[in-house]
């Protein structure tokens, strides 16, 4: 009870003008504080940043003369870091932001797309088997394969450029695959990177 | 009798903000005042 007519005391005092009586509040205060918004965050800086944006605002509201809730000072402040605290979530979620210390690394979010000199010369013998495979396939069968993978029409498209039916383009683009699959399997050729 | 081995934690001795942050915070006491005038309140950063 003593500490709290203290707290008010000081208060007030502070608001009168005596300055030291800020000092006095925060050295009284500053662990309690600081480790709760520690327990909320997890984070030296951020708690750091939260704990000196909860005095200025207690600095501002009593310079202000808008403190009424005297003999309740820490309640007010932890109330007050609380908040902060929240705004501090908030704005994360909205925004969210990766850093670079401790155990997580954003290189395992963020990948290197670039393949690599051995993974570029596979993807080309990769892409040499596979023009070789296409050419293998009867013209008409050739034609519809690659006029929808390669010129990405719809088969409708497909079957007014070639004048067959939809159905029959379907029909060829099917035996293309199979056959496709057919001289792969043969030979054994392996198209993965 | 039991034992306890259970020591405090070092990281929840050090919880407490930097100097710089205090003093920070002090000095911005100092610098900042209100003025009223009728209504209204202007703040000022004497810095």
């Amino acid at each position: 009870m003593g500490q709290i007519l203290q707290d008010s005391v000081m208060v007030s005092n502070y608001i009168k003008g005596d300055e030291c009586a800020l000092g006095v509040l925060i050295e009284r205060h500053k662990q309690r504080i600081y480790s709760f918004i520690y327990s909320k965050v997890l984070d030296r800086d951020i708690t750091e940043d939260i704990f000196q944006d909860t005095f200025i605002k207690v600095i501002r509201t009593l310079k202000k003369g808008n403190y009424n809730e005297e003999g309740k000072f820490l309640p007010w402040v932890m109330r007050i870091s609380h908040n902060l605290v929240i705004d501090h979530f908030r704005k994360n979620n909205r925004m969210p932001k990766y850093d670079n210390n401790g155990d997580f690394n954003i290189f395992s979010v963020l990948s290197d797309t670039n393949l690599n000199a051995e993974n570029r010369i596979i993807k080309s013998q990769v892409e040499n088997d596979v023009r070789r495979l296409v050419e293998e396939l009867p013209a008409d069968q050739k034609e519809v394969l690659l006029m929808r993978m390669y010129q990405d029409l719809s088969f409708k498209e497909i079957s007014e450029k070639t004048g067959v039916s939809i159905n029959t383009a379907l029909g060829r683009m099917r035996y293309a695959l199979i056959n496709l699959r057919k001289v792969i399997d043969k030979h054994n050729i392996v198209l993965t990177n | 009798m039991a034992k306890n081995y259970t020591r405090s934690s070092p990281e929840m001795k050090k919880m407490l903000p930097k100097k710089e942050t205090i003093s920070f915070l002090l000095n911005y006491s100092k610098a900042l005042s209100v003025i009223n005038y009728k209504r209204m309140k202007f703040e000022t950063l004497l810095n």
